[in-house]
């Protein structure tokens, strides 16, 4: 068994220019230990949606990595306003992003179900005025 | 096709170029980011209209061997800074999306 490395980041939000900025840590560093480029590419995309999401909806949060030989392990947390209806929120083409959020690219109502086909576990606990958790697993 | 052979064909406007000898093995060409960033493959080149920071982020998770701004987009000071960071490879046509994705589509898939 190997060893877990831990990586915590602050996901700003207020600042889309930096938004970004953790999944691209994360997958430099998943290159440097050589994971296959499927694993990177599949942690890169669920990652960045998530991180995109926090902060876009939800004003920033922090996201968790536990990066060990078997599996990446992604947690995103935040204290945003939480999804009401989750089965509607995974469902495709469904968003809520304002339009100067679209003129800027996102809002296609893509990030989650991006998130569910790039992983092997993909858990959304939400509660409305609280916030939301995202459990992210890629299997290597 | 080696990028810099690429950009001379299509006569593109180098906005930012860190890299010019990188391989371009394919293209994208699309203005949703979470679509792309599906689609988007390394080494690919991606044509868009799209030209905000957030399009950087994208490039760089996939990898990709350049950024064409079509229809002459305006490509913003903090755009190129972070491509710069990034080692991102920009460039620019006034040509349509389409255009120069047939372009791309002919010399790169001729046979
Ligand atoms: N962290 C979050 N906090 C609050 N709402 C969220 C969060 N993530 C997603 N949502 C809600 O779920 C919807 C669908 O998310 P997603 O599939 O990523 O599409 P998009 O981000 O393009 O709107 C969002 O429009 C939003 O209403
Ligand atoms: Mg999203």
């Amino acid at each position: 068994m190997g060893e877990i490395l831990k990586l915590h980041f602050d996901v700003d939000g207020d600042d889309f220019t930096s938004a970004g900025e953790a999944s691209a840590e994360v997958k430099k560093k998943l290159r440097l230990l050589g994971y296959s480029p499927e694993t990177v590419r599949r942690v890169s995309i669920a990652m960045y949606e998530g991180e995109i999401n926090m902060v876009i909806h939800a004003g920033g949060g922090v996201a968790d990595v536990e990066i060990s030989e078997d599996c990446i392990k992604i947690v995103l947390e935040d204290h945003g306003p939480g999804i009401e209806n989750i089965e509607l929120a995974m469902s495709e083409g469904y968003s809520t992003a304002a339009d100067a959020v679209r003129s800027l690219g996102f809002g296609a109502g893509m990030g989650i179900p991006n998130m569910k086909r790039y992983t092997d576990s993909f858990n959304l606990e939400s509660t409305v005025g609280v916030g939301t958790k995202v459990t992210l697993v890629i299997n290597t | 096709m080696k990028l810099r052979d690429l950009s001379a064909y299509l006569q593109l406007e180098p906005i930012q170029v860190s890299d010019d000898a990188r391989d371009v093995v394919g293209a994208y060409t699309g203005d949703l980011l979470s679509w792309v960033m599906t689609r988007l493959e390394a080494d690919f080149a991606w044509v868009t209209i799209m030209n905000n920071v957030n399009v950087i982020a994208v490039a760089a998770l996939a990898d990709a061997s350049c950024v064409i701004f079509s229809e002459n987009a305006e490509i913003s000071a903090d755009v190129i800074e972070k491509a710069k960071a990034q080692n991102i490879n920009l460039y620019r046509t006034v040509k349509s999306s389409f255009e120069i994705s047939y372009m791309i589509g002919k010399v790169l898939y001729a046979e």
